[in-house]
């Protein structure tokens, strides 16, 4: 499934500009972003480290305002932190004195909602954390916490997902499984996503579309489209299309920025 | 997926909540916590060589009783003179525990206070810093002439020796900020104050937890500090009156119980860190 493009963006960014006010000064950290993003869509954003993904992917969250410009999620404005809107962080997040249950019971506590056992138990079993829930954080390793992460995100049912270097941290194997993961609920849920990502090859896996952001500040330079059909599968990933595009993504940022792109794709990045 | 499952430790290397470590418990829980069997009975022989070795060379050099008594001497007036001196410990204690609650509560609630107002914060923090180094003993003889010889003094001196300790203690607890902790309660829409309930206090508690249990030991030390100013009962009373009286082994009596009270009061801030806060040890 492609970007439906007769039906109205569920999240819209528009002109988005962010000034940090800092000690040293002023600091624009994205310029009038403007994106579109349908509902049942994975957008993927990349670009060179500090060019204001973060900074735009807050916005969208609600977590901190605009300078100017606008975020509107089913066309109403976002002003705050919003229930419909799901964060995953770039570090798993949990709460270290809170066991497994309890962490995923902590948005529930702060929106005063009863969780859906039923639910919160189906998307354990599918990220492989039956039976962990009396588990503290310290005992679970890094992919566990992230899978963690994921389910408490999606324990409420946001219908948009925002994912923040989501697997960053992880090692190239263990982060294809979690990309696996995110598809197959992706397929049952059809939950709109946004993800940040610095691995060109989690983005064209998953993504509809690839937003390509210039250095600071960020703005948006090229969006590509990513018309391979779902599940997808090892076959179509290593088809000469998807080797063009990751190059052709690839020449983009670094173009933009001398060879500093760590990415974890399967070229090396010198082209410098 | 089970690959990752069964290392445990890879959690190092993704980052995880490996950053929040950086003040933590290590004052109260990386003492050195007994685990067998062997390592008790090795303290137990080492007691026991301690108090045989003493008690051999003190009878071999025939050192009198009003210089150091014998531990036999000194078991013998712990037992004999139990009775007389627990109603002493009784009142230490409700000294202790009144002035250190005052003074724990009040410590408690104004670093939670202060340490949201970072200005405000910055103004106290060198008063604060005075009330910690200042010995309180020191104002003992003036809170007797004030509040007399009864437990007024006393507890008042406790509660300001404990409660800075708890309150610098504490405010470093709070003052912890882990944004993203933090950012994620407030994608969940959370309140200031159910950030402070559901974050900030319990990531401030293993800090908490060290300041109660400083602050408790330095209570005791200024109870028993005030009792030796003045007033007629006390352990800190009996330890005057049976160094004048030279009645060492009822003093070395006394000296045993406050080793064996602080002890008690380090075991069970450790116990309660290790139930409540274990979480980054
Ligand atoms: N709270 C803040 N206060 C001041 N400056 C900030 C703040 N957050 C980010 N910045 C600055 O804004 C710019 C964009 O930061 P941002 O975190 O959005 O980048 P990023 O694209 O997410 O980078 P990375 O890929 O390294 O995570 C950077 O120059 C950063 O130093
Ligand atoms: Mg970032």
């Amino acid at each position: 499934m492609t970007a439906g493009d007769s039906k109205q963006p569920k999240l819209r960014v528009r002109g988005a500009t962010k000034v940090y006010n800092t000690r040293s000064g002023d600091l624009l950290a994205i310029d009038r972003c403007s994106l579109d993003v349908m509902d049942g869509e994975i957008v993927s954003i990349v670009g060179p480290s500090g060019c204001g993904k973060t900074t735009l992917l807050w916005s969208m969250s609600g977590l901190h305002g605009l300078t100017s410009g606008e975020v509107l999620l089913d066309g109403k404005p976002v002003t705050g932190p919003n229930p419909e809107i799901g964060m995953v962080f770039q570090e798993a997040n949990l709460l270290p004195w809170r066991n497994l249950d309890a962490n995923i019971n902590f948005p529930f506590e702060i929106k005063g909602t009863k969780p859906d056992r039923v639910w919160i138990d189906e998307l354990l079993n599918r990220v492989g954390l039956e039976g962990f829930g009396g588990r503290f954080p310290r005992e679970l390793s890094g992919g566990m916490q992230q899978r963690a992460a994921l389910v408490r995100a999606l324990s409420y049912k946001p219908s948009v997902l925002l994912m923040d270097e989501p697997f960053g941290a992880l090692d190239a194997f263990t982060r294809e499984e979690m990309n696996r993961l995110v598809e197959e609920i992706w397929l049952d849920t059809r939950t709109t996503i946004v993800l940040i990502t610095h691995s060109i090859e989690e983005a064209i896996f998953l993504s509809d579309r690839v937003v390509v952001m210039s250095p600071r500040p960020g703005r948006v330079a090229n969006i590509h489209e990513v018309p391979f059909p779902r599940p997808r599968s090892l076959e179509i990933m290593s088809t000469k299309e998807v080797f063009d595009l990751t190059n052709a993504i690839k020449a983009e940022i670094v173009g933009t920025q001398q060879s500093r792109f760590p990415s974890a794709s399967a070229q090396p990045a010198q082209v410098a | 997926m089970s690959e990752t499952d069964a290392i445990p430790e890879f959690k190092k290397s993704a980052g995880g909540d490996s950053e929040v470590g950086i003040t933590n418990m290590s004052a109260l829980t990386s003492g050195p916590g007994i685990k067998s069997m062997g390592e008790v009975l090795a303290i137990v022989l080492v007691a026991v060589v301690i108090i045989g070795g003493t008690e051999l060379l003190l009878n071999i050099f025939a050192v009198p009783q009003y210089v150091l008594p014998k531990p036999s001497e000194i078991a013998v007036a712990l037992v004999t003179d139990f009775p007389f001196i627990l109603p002493h410990l009784g009142h230490t204690l409700v000294e202790l525990f009144v002035g250190f609650g005052i003074g724990a509560v009040v410590g408690l609630i104004l670093a939670a206070v202060i340490t949201q107002f970072p200005f405000a914060e910055k103004i106290i923090t060198p008063y604060i810093l005075l009330l910690v180094t200042t010995p309180m003993l020191a104002l003992v003889p003036l809170l007797i002439l004030r509040f007399g010889f009864g437990y007024e003094p006393r507890i008042i001196a406790v509660a300001l020796a404990a409660g800075p300790m708890v309150m610098i203690n504490a405010a470093t607890g709070f003052r912890r900020v882990d944004r993203g902790k933090i950012a994620l309660a407030r994608s969940y829409g959370a309140s200031t104050l159910q950030i402070f309930w559901k974050v900030r206090a319990p990531m401030a508690l293993p800090m908490i937890f060290v300041g109660l249990m400083v602050g408790s030991i330095f209570g005791l030390l200024t109870a028993v500090g005030a009792e030796m100013v003045g007033g007629g009962f006390g352990l800190g009373n009996r330890l005057t009156s049976y160094s004048s009286m030279i009645q060492m082994p009822q003093f070395f009596a006394v000296v045993l119980i406050l080793s064996i009270l602080g002890i008690l009061i380090y075991v069970l801030f450790f116990l309660l860190g290790k139930k409540y806060a274990s979480w980054e040890a």
